[in-house]
């Protein structure tokens, strides 16, 4: 079963990926396995696709590397559940297809290793005999995600969610 | 209800009046590319099968490992150079500078502009008063294969820098003092709007680069500056491309100049933000003067103020690297770099040297920096527990010279 990574606030793209380990320094086949290398070096290895990631406030704060979630994304993450996200990462995520659900309570009620399962498109958490409830990101957003990503989106419209042609 | 600046320029180019929370698509005037994440943009376009809409409005700056540092970059800017050719998109190579500060100097950043980075500190351009945002790979393909990106209006937070800067003090330690205030999330999402009065319109364009450089560390959009002093002789100011008297601002912030102390900012975040005083006798093993935030002309005047006569404490390193070629070849011209390279100081190629820890300076396990740079975040400049102290230029040559954090005043044995 998934189970929940969870960090603190202020996780910053330097902890998720270093700078030095971008793909144009390590190459594309490599970069996503030094997911936080720094910062809990025992994340990579053990990942499994689905687990989930939890973290506090500002989540993703600094670079606009948008390497950082795409190598979580190569690992197999779908969906983050944090208090607040930074402006760069959130839109990061959106555009790489990983739901960012703000969710600060949550957040508390979850621990490091607890399994998980979450249906995405709902937005249902459980955990053992528990529900959660999560708020969906923006309808724009979603209208995007609908047809797999913004560039699916864009490749298919011609114009962005939203927009009058 | 009056408008912000951000709101001024987002309507405008909308074509219509937009407040903050509406959702606007708009035309950009330059999409900004930089190396390390050039080979994802060129995927995304393959991904969309589409190529740069407008070529001329894209520019792709080799500047964050300049030049290359093993093969796999070296590969990369290869290809990058390859594809800025085939496709007619400027290329700005090794040696050219930070890509902020050169498009600032090839003037492709305007007043009144909107101009989209690959780069978090594309907030930059807001110095100038150009709405400057940073995004990441995808958003960037997208504005170069449309030619427009969407945005939320944002809401504003409101600046005000009143005074003249005390003795001492720079914009570096002012841009500090507001993240102190605002904290790392205290403008995310946000326009950050800095009124310059009672003096502080004497600030440069130079150091309103500055404070423009760091408002991304409060989490922010933009950070504009309303066009006043320098900046209306270097540009024409469109009549618009002021905030109205009545705008609504979600939060309201002054800071004093004049009282002002130096600043550092303490590992491992960037709002971590102390006197020098506080941290004064703390032994260091590198300074690094230069970056976007601090790497330009005034900045070196600064360092070689202080080096001038004096040597480098041994067992520092001193690095310096020009925020562009223009810098470095004004400070030949002008003397300064004889001064810095007689104190002991190590010239650097122009562009982003160790800042984000991939070569030319890159620390070891336990060393500590003091780097005029704009981040500190644990591992940035290398092995995980190496420290970064962020401070002014001024601060910066000061501690090469005492091989501990100081200012020049206590250098001089000046100080109160
Ligand atoms: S100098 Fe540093 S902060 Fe500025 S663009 Fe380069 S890596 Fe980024």
């Amino acid at each position: 079963m998934p189970r929940v990574w969870k960090f603190g606030d202020s996780i910053n793209t330097d902890d998720i990926l270093p700078g030095k380990y971008a793909p144009f320094m390590v190459g594309e086949d490599k970069f996503h396995t030094y997911a936080f290398a720094h910062f809990r070096p025992d994340f990579a290895p053990n990942y499994q696709p689905g687990d989930i990631l939890v973290a506090g406030k500002n989540t993703g704060l600094g670079s606009s590397r948008e390497y950082a979630p795409e190598a979580l994304r190569k690992l197999g993450l779908k969906a983050i559940i944090a208090k607040s996200y930074a402006r760069i990462f959130y839109r990061n995520l959106v555009n790489l297809g990983i739901l960012p659900f703000e969710a600060p309570e949550v957040v508390d009620a979850l621990q490091d290793g607890d399994e998980v399962e979450l249906e995405l498109e709902r937005g249902l958490l459980r955990r053992g005999g528990e529900t959660f409830q999560l708020r969906p990101p923006p309808g724009f957003l979603l209208e995007a995600l609908r047809e797999g990503s913004i560039l699916e989106y864009y490749k298919r419209h011609g114009k962005f969610p939203g927009e009058t042609p | 209800m009056g408008l912000t600046l951000a709101e001024k320029i987002l309507s405008k180019r909308a074509g219509r009046e937009v407040r903050a929370g509406e959702l606007v698509v708009v035309e950009v005037d330059q999409v900004m590319v930089v190396d390390s994440i050039a080979g994802s943009f060129f995927k995304r376009l393959e991904q969309l099968q589409a190529t740069p809409r407008f070529p001329e409005k894209v520019s792709i700056v080799i500047d964050h490992v300049a030049p290359a540092a093993n093969v796999e970059v070296a590969k990369a800017q290869k290809e990058i150079r390859e594809w800025g050719n085939r496709h007619g998109c400027r290329v700005f190579d090794v040696g050219r500078g930070i890509c902020h500060q050169v498009l600032i100097e090839e003037r492709l950043a305007l007043p009144g502009g909107i101009v989209l980075g690959s780069d978090s500190h594309s907030t930059t351009y807001g110095g100038i008063a150009c709405f400057g945002s940073g995004m990441g790979a995808t958003d960037i393909a997208l504005a170069a294969a449309s030619g427009r990106t969407w945005l939320r209006v944002p809401e504003t937070v409101k600046v005000t820098f009143r005074g003249s800067l005390a003795p001492g003090t720079t914009a570096k330690d002012a841009a500090l003092e507001m993240i102190r205030v605002l904290t790392a999330d205290g403008a995310t999402y946000m326009s950050i709007e800095m009124h310059l009065v009672d003096g502080a319109e004497s600030l440069t364009r130079s150091q309103r680069l500055t404070l423009a450089n760091l408002t991304v560390e409060a989490g922010a959009k933009c950070g504009l500056v309303v066009p006043s002093g320098e900046i209306l002789e270097l540009y024409p100011i469109p009549e618009w491309l002021y905030p109205d008297q009545d705008a609504v601002y979600a939060k309201q912030v002054e800071i004093d100049l004049s009282t002002l102390t130096p600043r550092v900012s303490v590992p491992f975040y960037v709002d971590n933000v102390e006197e020098v005083a506080q941290v004064r006798g703390k032994k260091v093993d590198q300074v690094f003067v230069g970056t976007c935030t601090n790497g330009r002309l005034d900045d070196l005047h600064e360092v070689a103020a202080i080096l001038k006569g004096r040597k480098v404490a041994p067992g520092v390193r001193m690095l310096v690297i020009p925020a562009s070629s223009e810098v470095l070849e004004q400070a030949t011209a002008d003397g300064t770099l004889l001064t810095l390279l007689q104190a002991g100081a190590t010239l650097g190629t122009p562009g982003c040297g160790p800042c984000m820890g991939r070569h030319q300076g890159v620390l070891a396990p336990g060393e500590v920096c003091v780097s005029t740079s704009n981040r500190n975040f644990k591992g940035r400049m290398g092995a995980a527990d190496a420290e970064i102290y962020l401070a002014s230029p001024r601060v910066a040559a000061a501690t090469a010279i005492a091989g501990y954090i100081t200012t020049p005043e206590e250098l001089e044995g000046t100080h109160a």
